[in-house]
């Protein structure tokens, strides 16, 4: 591979910008207009996604002869004169909880580590169907455990806007490759923030989409009435392509909904008006940091620049929110991943033992600390005696949330505050503090329990130049309204635009 | 109506009988649902548990469990606090082998059905009546199987193997209250449900196979007049490993009789409360039971909502199409039986158990010769013995119904010519007058008998007087005269033929 061919179209093109920091729908029009290649955008990806990823570490598995096929198989079709599908060309990066056949799936784990599934998940066939580039599995939290991609057994992901920092998670691999430049959009996935958490914390947009709106068969559960796939991007508008393919009914996931799929794109420069936006005083607590609070301030205020309307709601049950959630997802986990014993598939002990024993090896040698501990809450929290006192609380507390958003929603369009209470924190800073760390989630869990669609958007940077979010939070199935909602704010901002510096540059620039 | 009386105390039977469904695939995804398939080739990534994958519910399954239930007269998912029809799955939590996921997709606190019965007869002697009884039924849910494990038995320690064909198929599960009080009531629940469920295509029932298990709680009550209830009850035992209907008999009698010479040798133990529950298992080899385990360690399965799966509110749809599909049922077949061709309840309970097609055959026949009694006789002495000796079914039976009423209006009167002719039909396919000839048994022309009858008649001048006068056995004198002077005439025929020419006299 060499960096020429990304110059050479670039040139013709005449931009000063770099393939890399470009956005997918910038790609896809220069590649419509003959100016740009798949091989090209491939190529650039791939050098940066190997120069970076020293600092980085956000791929667990990329493989450029294979990246660089699929581009070639584009690039034929398209000099052919065949149709190709809404993401030609584009590499879209794949967490790796995210079943792909044939190429190792682990989820960051030492359990999965040679785990090579042998089917697609439905995702993954919708990204294949669309002409997308498979570019590459990133890291995460095992099994989508963790707020900073340091629970991965494998390596830790670094966060491009000060490598000394935690990227966020689950999803940081695929955050840390998108605001790292090393890929255009990826996937994640977002039980409790997993998406939105991370995006913020790397100045990327990222969205958790309704319950039921992308199917979730092939993503391996962490916790299955929570788990939902959605885009992650540099913006608003790639985020909405992405989910334009990834979104819709798929009769091998149940709890899929058979919804018709509205055009996300086409109305999306449309401001949203009136716009009357709930601001829910729980999200403005104690343990918010002031600089993030101070930012998400600014950005209510310029949407009343924009001509909306600042509603203070009440979610009464969010202070209880963080709790439930952190029974119902141990509960479900300890449940789903049961099945990781050595018997079948993943780690077996090499000792020798008998069934019990073996059982016990096994899993205590695959499984990390925190997938250990969540598995343990989540077997005690179930366990007769007291199921009533935890699990059943717990859904009732999910039940008054919901109810919460419901009545909130009579009041407002949207529901807005700050994604995660602080900017990023150092590598290593929480690692020994479960419950701090899961304090990060405490603005995000709340929308998965109640199923809901949410948002992160870039709002502007600390003083030490760390990222961070405004959170929109909308009702069940209003990704549209959301992302029109978002893209008003985009529109009359520039955070989405800037890239972080990085040691060594990422592709070459021309002149 | 059993030995039960006659022991010094009550057995107390209450049963849980697991029925794979005959659907075409597994509960949950889409492998075919067929026994004895090479190992783990009916599999794939949903029943083999793997990352990722989904469960997504196979109506046929759910459509088949319907009609099982409204057989067993049960309610369709009335729960308090839930819309009406509403049902959901749940996951109980184990660790093994044979269990890929580590749990089973089951169904908990709101089973898709409940409440119902099913009537059995018991008699231990054909002259006597049935007296009907109505077992009650607690619940019957549906949950996904586990697969095999298969052990190495040679003794040199190899490695056990899964088979995971059985993995995710359909199982009914169908728990009864213990209103059984002796080891027939209980074999005669298990026939009934047996016959119950192949009758409505819910199932094959094969317990060698493993499409109807048992388990059996069982214990005893002793009558103790200073006890407040009036009797002492042992502690409940649940035995396993029952793996044909007799075995589920003698497990009981056994288990019976043990637990009464227990309490004999402590009686003042059984006063003091509870005892510990315990499993056992039925060793037919041995014919005992064996303790496994006491019931206090059993595992805590930490059921919850499988978030997979969408509940279910069945539509009331489904119940009319489910009804419509089920058929006549035994019991309701049992009845008509009896009122409609006036067999005994003993004669309907035997034809009934002999399933919709040989009911249906002897329908045929009896719609073409009338004598519904008769009919049911001649099966049971001639098809009944033939069916079994050629381990064949009634559909595929060479003798059709309008051969076999030819057949039972020519047939010899003398039984051992009948089964002869019977024999030569089925053996050389020919019908009953060929087949006569090949047994070289004269061939009775109605003219020649009728002047016999007449001869008989004017032979016996008073005979005809006493038949005239009411007395109905008059009859037989000529009908005996007649058959002695022509050895091996049809007894139906020459009877008929002395009625005809009486009423003429
Ligand atoms: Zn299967």
């Amino acid at each position: 591979m060499t960096s020429s061919a990304a110059a050479t179209s670039l040139s013709s093109h005449g931009s000063a910008r770099p393939i890399v920091e470009m956005t997918a729908h910038e790609l896809l029009a220069l590649q419509e207009r003959g100016e740009l290649t798949a091989v090209a955008i491939a190529e650039a990806f791939l050098t940066a996604a190997q120069q970076l990823e020293v600092h980085l570490r956000s791929f667990l598995w990329l493989d450029a002869e294979e990246v660089l096929r699929q581009a070639q198989a584009v690039d034929l079709r398209r000099r052919s004169g065949q149709p190709l599908g809404p993401l030609a060309g584009i590499p879209v990066a794949i967490k790796d909880v995210l079943c792909t056949k044939g190429i190792r799936t682990t989820c960051a784990s030492r359990i999965l580590a040679n785990f090579v599934p042998p089917y697609d998940a439905h995702v993954i066939e919708r990204l294949k169907a669309a002409d997308a580039i498979l570019f590459g599995k990133t890291n995460m939290d095992e099994f989508a455990m963790g707020s900073s991609t340091e629970n991965s057994a494998f390596q830790q992901t670094r966060n491009p806007w000060d490598l000394q920092r935690i990227p966020g998670g689950s999803s940081g691999g695929s955050a840390a490759a998108v605001a790292g430049c090393q890929a255009p959009v990826a996937l994640g996935t977002d039980t409790g923030g997993s998406i939105r958490q991370p995006a913020a914390l790397c100045g990327i947009v990222g969205l958790k989409p309704t319950y039921g709106r992308v199917s979730r068969y092939g993503l391996i559960a962490y916790a299955s009435s929570l788990d939902q796939i959605g885009p992650m991007a540099h913006d608003v508008t790639d985020c909405a392509l992405l989910l334009q393919v990834i979104a819709g009914h798929d009769p091998r996931d149940s709890t899929s909904a058979p919804l018709p799929v509205p055009d996300y794109r086409g109305r999306l420069n449309e401001p949203v008006r009136p716009l009357r936006i709930g601001v829910p005083r729980e999200f403005f607590d104690k343990g918010l940091d002031a600089e993030v609070e101070s930012l998400v301030q600014q950005a209510l205020r310029q949407y009343e620049k924009l001509g909306a309307k600042l509603i203070e709601v009440s979610l009464p049950h969010a202070p209880y929110a963080l709790a439930a959630y952190y029974i119902v997802a141990p509960a479900e986990a300890s449940s789903n991943l049961a099945r990781y014993d050595g018997m079948h598939y993943g780690h077996r002990t090499r000792h020798k033992a008998d069934l019990i024993g073996t059982y016990a090896k096994s899993r205590g040698e695959g499984f990390g600390k925190e997938v250990q501990r969540r598995i343990m809450i989540g077997t005690y929290v179930l366990s007769s005696g007291y199921k009533d006192a935890y699990y059943r609380k717990a859904l009732k507390v999910r039940r008054l949330i919901k109810q919460d958003f419901d009545q909130a929603f009579e009041q407002c369009d949207v529901i807005m505050g700050p994604t995660s209470p602080t900017p990023a924190f150092r590598i290593g800073e929480k690692i020994n503090d479960p419950l701090a760390m899961y304090l990060s989630d405490v603005y995000t869990v709340s929308c998965n329990l109640a199923g809901l669609p949410g948002l992160s958007i870039p709002c502007g940077f600390t003083r030490e130049g760390l990222p961070v979010g405004l959170q929109l939070l909308g009702p069940p199935f209003s990704e549209e309204t959301l992302l029109r909602i978002a893209r008003m704010y985009e529109a009359v901002t520039d955070w989405h635009t800037r890239r972080p510096k990085l040691p060594v540059p990422p592709s070459p620039v021309t002149s | 109506m059993t030995a039960a009386g006659a022991l010094p105390y009550r057995l107390v039977v209450g049963l849980e009988v697991h029925v794979q469904l005959l659907t075409r695939t597994k509960l949950f995804c889409g492998c075919r649902n067929q026994f004895g398939l090479p190992p783990n080739s009916a599999t794939c990534p949903v029943c083999l548990g793997l990352p990722g994958a989904l469960p997504v519910m196979n109506q046929q399954a759910f459509r088949l469990a319907l009609r099982a239930a409204l057989a067993l007269n049960c309610t369709i998912a009335r729960h308090p606090h839930h819309t009406p029809g509403f049902t959901k799955w749940d996951r109980k939590n184990y660790y093994y082998p044979d269990l890929p996921k580590n749990y089973q997709i089951s169904q908990y606190d709101l089973p898709f059905s409940h409440d119902g019965w099913l009537e059995i007869n018991v008699a231990a002697d054909p002259k006597k009546e049935y007296v009907p009884k109505r077992i009650g039924i607690i619940r019957v849910h549906l949950e996904e199987d586990a697969g095999k494990n298969l052990h190495d038995e040679s003794g040199r320690g190899g490695d056990s193997l899964v088979d995971l064909n059985r993995a995710g198929t359909p199982l009914l599960e169908i728990v009864t209250h213990p209103h059984m009080n002796s080891p027939e009531e209980a074999m005669a629940f298990l026939e009934e449900i047996r016959l119950l469920l192949r009758e409505t295509g819910v199932s094959d029932c094969e317990m060698q196979e493993g499409s109807l298990r048992c388990d059996a709680n069982v214990n005893i009550h002793i009558p103790a007049a200073d006890e407040p209830v009036g009797f002492v009850a042992t502690p409940i035992v649940e035995i396993k490993n029952l793996n044909s209907i007799r075995a589920v008999g003698r497990a009981l009698a056994y288990e019976g009789r043990r637990q009464f010479e227990e309490y004999q040798r402590q009686p003042q133990h059984y006063r003091l409360g509870k005892l510990l529950k315990t499993t056992a298992g039925w060793d037919d080899a041995r014919g005992i039971t064996v303790v496994q385990r006491h019931k206090e360690e059993a595992a805590d399965y930490r059921y919850f909502p499988e978030p997979d799966l969408v509940p279910v509110v069945v539509p009331e749809q489904w119940l009319e199409e489910v009804r419509t599909e089920m058929g006549e049922l035994p019991q309701h077949q049992r009845q008509r039986l009896v009122s409609q061709y006036g067999l005994s309840a003993y004669d309907a309970q035997v034809l009934t158990a002999k399933g919709r097609a040989m009911v249906a055959y002897f329908e045929e026949v009896t719609a073409r010769i009338g004598d519904a009694r008769l009919v049911a006789n001649r099966m049971s002495d001639l098809i009944y013995p033939a069916l079994a000796e050629r381990k064949e079914e009634i559909t595929t039976f060479p003798i059709r119904p309008a051969a076999f009423a030819e057949f039972l209006q020519q047939a010899p009167g003398n039984s051992q010519d009948r089964r002869d002719v019977f024999a030569i039909m089925l053996r050389d396919g020919v019908d009953v007058a060929e087949a006569k000839r090949r047994a070289g048994i004269k061939q009775w022309d109605e003219a020649t008998l009728r002047d016999a009858v007449q001869q008989a008649m004017a032979a016996n001048p008073k005979a005809v007087a006493d038949f005239k006068k009411g007395k109905e056995t008059a009859k037989m004198a000529i009908v005996g005269a007649v058959m002695k002077a022509n050895k091996g005439a049809p007894n139906d025929l020459v009877r008929r033929l002395v009625d005809e020419a009486l009423a003429q006299a």
